[in-house]
C-alpha cells in the first residue's frame, strides 16, 4: 500500500495491533475512539463475537486532517489473538506500515505472549518481511492490575523485547500509554521514510 | 520560584500558532539537554509562551521524577545576580544554577542595558550547556531584536532552537474557549462561544477577558451557566491535540522534506499546465538534488516557454496553446517552431535584385574582391567567412554585396534566405526591438538566415548594444556554418569605438581592399554605361572620358548623365568636341574653347596657355597623337 503519496499529498499509515487473545488490543482502538474530537471521528468497525472477543478485525479510520499540506490518515487495525485465527491474522498484517505488540502484563500470560511474538515473526517472514525493518513497538498492557499478578516491565523487556524496540507499560482501559504507544509507532513508520530513501509511489 | 501548577501540556490548546512550538517544547522537555539546547520561544505577550515554559517544568518532573527544574523570570534572576554580587556569594550562585538540570527563564528582552549580568549569563550558559543541562527562554522578540545585547550572548541564544509562537485563529480560540469552558465548568448557549471566537482577539489573555465579562454579564442577568458535572472518564483532554502536534513535527521533519518540496511545485505546475517530467525524474533520485537550484530552473524554463508561446501567437495566432509550449523538456522544438513562425512571417530585407553579378565590371583594381565573392558564392560558409570589403564610397562595394547575395539565392533555387542590410537600418531595427520589447524575434529573424551581408558596417562604432548583438548573431551565424559578407568604408582596424572581439572576427575571414577604379575599368565602365543610355561609344570618346580620374564608379555614371542630358538639350550628338566642351575644365582647349564659345567664331590658338592650363599630361600626349 502507498505510504506516503506525494502525487496526490496524502500519507496513509497502516498500523497493526497484534498479540495474544485478550491482551487489550481492540481496547487500545476503543480509547483511541474515545479521544478523537467528534469531527475526525470515523467509524469504527468492530467484528465481535457475542462475548466481545475480537472476531475477525477491528478497524479504526483516524483522520488526522491535513498536516504540512498532506491529507493524512492512520488506519488502525487489530487481529483476533486467539491462535485458532492464524489466517485472519496473517490477512490484516498484510500491508501493514507498523505493528504495535501488545503484551499482557500478567506473569500467567507470559507464555501466550512469547507465542504471539513468534507467531508475528513467523507470519511477517511469510510475507517476505525482515521483521528488524518493521517498525515495532511493544506495549505491557493491564499495568492498572493488582502488582502481585503482574510481571515487571524490566522482566517482560527480557522476555519480548529482544530488538530493544521502544516499550510502553499500559492501562488501555484507563488510557496512561495509549496514545505513547501509538505516537511511538507512528513516528516509526513516518521515520522510516527518510531511512528507505522516500516515499514509495 | 513554584511553577504555576495550572501551566501543563494537558490544558494547553495546540493550534498553528503554536504547533511547532509546542512540539518543540515537549521534544525538550522529555529529553532535557538533548535536542534543542538552548530553546528560544518568542512570540506576543498573552500567547501562551510562559504556560509552554510551564508544561515544559510539569512534564520534564512527571517524566523524570526528582529531576531539578529551576523557573525564574529575568528580573528575579538579575536581583538574586545582583544580591549575590553584592554579598559575596556569587559562587554559589553560579553553583546552584549549574546543578540545575534545566533552566527556564522568562521574558528574557529585559537583558536590554545589564552588561555586566550578561557577561555572567553568558559564563553560567557556556558551563550548564557544556554540562548538557537544558535551558529555556522566552521573550517578546527574537534574539536578534533585543537590544543592547553582547553579541556572543545572542549567538549563544540563538544557537538552538527557535520558535514563535502567534496569535491563535479562530479554530484555536474556539477551543480555548472550550477548554476554558470546561476548566470551570460554565456552559454557554449554542453559538455564543462561536460568536465570541470571531472577534480576533490579538492573544488569549484578551480571549479569556472577554470570556470573564461575558461570565459576569450572565451572573447579573439570567443564570445561564449551570454547573456541569465533570465526565468520569475524561482523561486530559486533547490527547489527541498532542498525538496530532507530534505526527505533525515528525512529518514536518521526514515527509515535509525535499520530496515534498517537488511534488508541491510539480502540483502546482501541473496545475499551471505544464508537463513536469524533469520534477518527476528528480522526485525518483535516490539522494536530495539541489532542489531550490532545480525548481528555480525550472520556473525559468517556464517562463522561457511562456515567452516563447507569446512571441508566436503574437505572428500566428493558430500557435497559441500548442502543446510544445508546455513542456519544458521540448524546448528546442518550441525554440524551432517559434523560429519558422517568425521567419517566415517576417524575414529580413534581403538583397537588391538591381545588382547582377554579371553587371559588375572586373578590373585589376577590384579583381581580388570578385574572385574572392564567386569563391564565396561557389563555397558560402566555408572558403571566406565572413568575408569583408572595404574601400572609399562608390568603388562598387555594395553591388557586389548585393550580387553575392541574389547569386546565393538563385543557387539554392530561391530557397535560402539571404539577410542584406545596411548596418544603420540594422542599428535602427534593433532600436525599434528593443523599444517594442520584440527583440527576440528581430534575433531570431536573423538567426534563421541563412546568409547575412551588412553593407557599411563601420556604422556600428560606438553603438554598444548593437555591437553586442551583432557578437552573438556573428557567433550564432558562423557557428552554424552559414556566410557572413560585410563592407565598409575602411579597414576593420580603422573603425573606431570597435570592440576588439568584433574587430578580430571581422578580420578572421578574408578582408579584401576595393581600390578607386582604375583607367581600365573607368573604361570599361564608361563603355558600358554609354551603350546602355543608347549613346554611342566610340573609342575615342570613351578614351577621352576614362582618362578623367575618379573616385567612386558614381563619378563615372553622373558624367555619362550628364553629356547626355547635354547632348539631348543642344540637339547635338555625343562626341569628343561635345563632351570636352561640356565637362569645360578637362580639355586642352578649355580657354581657347572659352574665348570661342564668347566669340562664337573658330578655334583660336594659344600654345602657352594651352601649356599652362593643360590639366593631364596624359590627355594631351593623347590630344597630340591625334
Amino acid at each position: 500500500m502507498s505510504l506516503v503519496n506525494y502525487a496526490t499529498r496524502e500519507i496513509t499509515c497502516k498500523i497493526v495491533y497484534y498479540g495474544p487473545g485478550r491482551s487489550g488490543k481492540t481496547t487500545n482502538l476503543h480509547y483511541i475512539y474515545s479521544q478523537v474530537p467528534p469531527d475526525r471521528k470515523g467509524q469504527m468497525v468492530s467484528l465481535a463475537t457475542q462475548t466481545d472477543r475480537t472476531l475477525f478485525f477491528d478497524f479504526l479510520p483516524l483522520d488526522l486532517g491535513t498536516i504540512s499540506g498532506f491529507t493524512t490518515r492512520f488506519q488502525l487495525y487489530t487481529v483476533p489473538g486467539q491462535v485458532y485465527y492464524q489466517t485472519t491474522r496473517k490477512l490484516v498484517l498484510q500491508g501493514a506500515d507498523g505493528v504495535v505488540f501488545v503484551g499482557d502484563s500478567q506473569a500467567r500470560q507470559l507464555d501466550e505472549n512469547v507465542e504471539s511474538m513468534q507467531d508475528l515473526h513467523a507470519n511477517l517472514a511469510d510475507y517476505g518481511i525482515d521483521a528488524r525493518t518493521m517498525p515495532l513497538v511493544l506495549q505491557y498492557n493491564k499495568r492498572d492490575l493488582p502488582e502481585e499478578l503482574l510481571l515487571p516491565v524490566s522482566e517482560l523487556d527480557e522476555q519480548l523485547n529482544f530488538r530493544d524496540v521502544p516499550s510502553f507499560p499500559a492501562d488501555a482501559l484507563h488510557g496512561p500509554g495509549v496514545f505513547e504507544t501509538l505516537r511511538a509507532v507512528s513516528e516509526l513508520v513516518l521515520r522510516k521514510l527518510s531511512t528507505s530513501g522516500g516515499g514509495r509511489f | 520560584m513554584r511553577l504555576d501548577e495550572r501551566f501543563r501540556f494537558d490544558n494547553l490548546v495546540v493550534g498553528a500558532g503554536n504547533r511547532l512550538a509546542v512540539a518543540a517544547a515537549r521534544a525538550v522537555a522529555e529529553q532535557p539537554g538533548a535536542v534543542y539546547n538552548p530553546l528560544f520561544i518568542y512570540g506576543g505577550t498573552g500567547l501562551g509562551k510562559t504556560h509552554l515554559l510551564g508544561g515544559i517544568g510539569h512534564l520534564a518532573e512527571a517524566l523524570q521524577p526528582g529531576i531539578e527544574v529551576e523557573y525564574v523570570t529575568l528580573e528575579e534572576f538579575v536581583g538574586q545576580l545582583l544580591a549575590a554580587t553584592s554579598t559575596g556569594n556569587l559562587e554559589i550562585f553560579s553553583a546552584r544554577y549549574e546543578r540545575t538540570a534545566m533552566l527556564l527563564i522568562d521574558d528574557v528582552q529585559f537583558l536590554t542595558g545589564h552588561r555586566e549580568m550578561q557577561a555572567e549569563l553568558l559564563k553560567l550558559f557556556e558551563r550548564m550547556q557544556r554540562a548538557g543541562r537544558q535551558i529555556v527562554l522566552t521573550s517578546d522578540r527574537p534574539p536578534a531584536e533585543i537590544r543592547d545585547v553582547d553579541e556572543r550572548l545572542i549567538s549563544r541564544l540563538s544557537g538552538g532552537l527557535i520558535v514563535d509562537v502567534t496569535a491563535p485563529d479562530y479554530e484555536t480560540r474556539m477551543a480555548i474557549l472550550r477548554t476554558n469552558c470546561e476548566e470551570r465548568n460554565l456552559t454557554f448557549k449554542d453559538g455564543m462561544l462561536e460568536e465570541m471566537a470571531k472577534f480576533s482577539f490579538a492573544n488569549v489573555r484578551e480571549l479569556q477577558g472577554a470570556l470573564n465579562r461575558l461570565v459576569a454579564h450572565q451572573a447579573l442577568g439570567i443564570d445561564e451557566s449551570k454547573p456541569r458535572a465533570p465526565e468520569p472518564a475524561s482523561r486530559p483532554a486533547g490527547e489527541f491535540e498532542n498525538f496530532l502536534t507530534d505526527v505533525s513535527s515528525v512529518v514536518q521533519q521526514h515527509v515535509e522534506s525535499w520530496q515534498a518540496r517537488l511534488a508541491e511545485a510539480r502540483q502546482y505546475w501541473q496545475g499551471e499546465g505544464f508537463k513536469t517530467g524533469i520534477i518527476e525524474r528528480a522526485l525518483t533520485l535516490p539522494r536530495e538534488p539541489d532542489v531550490s537550484g532545480l525548481l528555480a530552473t525550472f520556473a525559468a524554463a517556464i517562463e522561457h516557454m511562456r515567452d516563447l508561446e507569446r512571441t508566436a501567437t503574437a505572428v500566428d495566432p493558430s500557435l497559441g496553446g500548442n502543446s510544445v509550449f508546455r513542456d519544458p523538456e521540448r524546448m528546442e522544438e518550441a525554440e524551432d517552431l517559434v523560429e519558422r513562425a517568425l521567419a517566415g512571417a517576417t524575414p529580413p530585407e534581403g538583397p537588391s535584385p538591381m545588382f547582377a553579378r554579371d553587371a559588375f565590371e572586373v578590373s585589376p583594381s577590384n579583381q581580388l574582391a570578385a574572385h574572392a565573392a564567386d569563391a564565396v558564392v561557389a563555397e558560402p560558409g566555408t572558403k571566406y567567412n565572413p568575408l569583408l570589403f572595404h574601400g572609399p564610397s562608390g568603388v562598387g562595394k555594395t553591388h557586389l554585396l548585393n550580387a553575392i547575395g541574389n547569386a546565393l539565392v538563385a543557387a539554392s533555387g530561391g530557397t535560402k534566405v539571404v539577410a542584406c542590410v545596411h548596418a544603420q537600418k540594422f542599428v535602427d531595427e534593433l532600436i525599434a526591438a528593443i523599444q517594442s520589447g520584440s527583440i527576440e524575434r528581430w534575433r531570431i529573424r536573423y538567426r534563421h538566415a541563412d546568409a547575412l551581408i551588412i553593407d557599411d558596417v563601420q556604422f556600428i562604432s560606438g553603438k554598444e548594444r548593437t555591437q553586442d548583438e551583432l557578437f552573438l548573431l556573428f557567433n550564432a551565424i558562423v557557428g552554424a556554418g552559414k556566410q557572413i559578407v560585410l563592407t565598409s568604408d575602411r579597414a576593420p582596424a580603422e573603425i573606431p569605438d570597435l570592440e576588439a572581439r568584433l574587430r578580430s572576427r571581422f578580420e578572421g575571414g578574408l578582408v579584401v581592399p576595393i581600390q578607386a577604379p582604375d583607367r581600365a575599368l573607368r573604361q570599361a565602365l564608361i563603355k558600358r554605361y554609354l551603350l546602355d543610355a543608347g549613346r554611342p561609344a566610340d573609342d575615342a570618346l570613351v578614351a577621352v572620358l576614362s582618362d578623367q580620374p575618379v573616385q567612386s564608379v558614381r563619378e563615372i555614371i553622373g558624367v555619362v548623365n550628364r553629356l547626355g542630358a547635354a547632348a539631348d538639350a543642344s540637339k547635338t550628338p555625343l562626341n569628343v568636341q561635345m563632351a570636352r566642351s561640356e565637362l569645360g575644365l578637362a580639355t586642352p582647349y578649355a580657354g581657347v574653347l572659352a574665348v570661342g564659345a564668347q566669340s562664337g567664331e573658330g578655334v583660336p590658338y594659344d600654345a602657352e596657355k594651352v601649356v599652362w592650363e593643360w590639366p593631364d599630361v596624359t590627355a594631351r600626349l593623347n590630344e597630340e597623337l591625334r
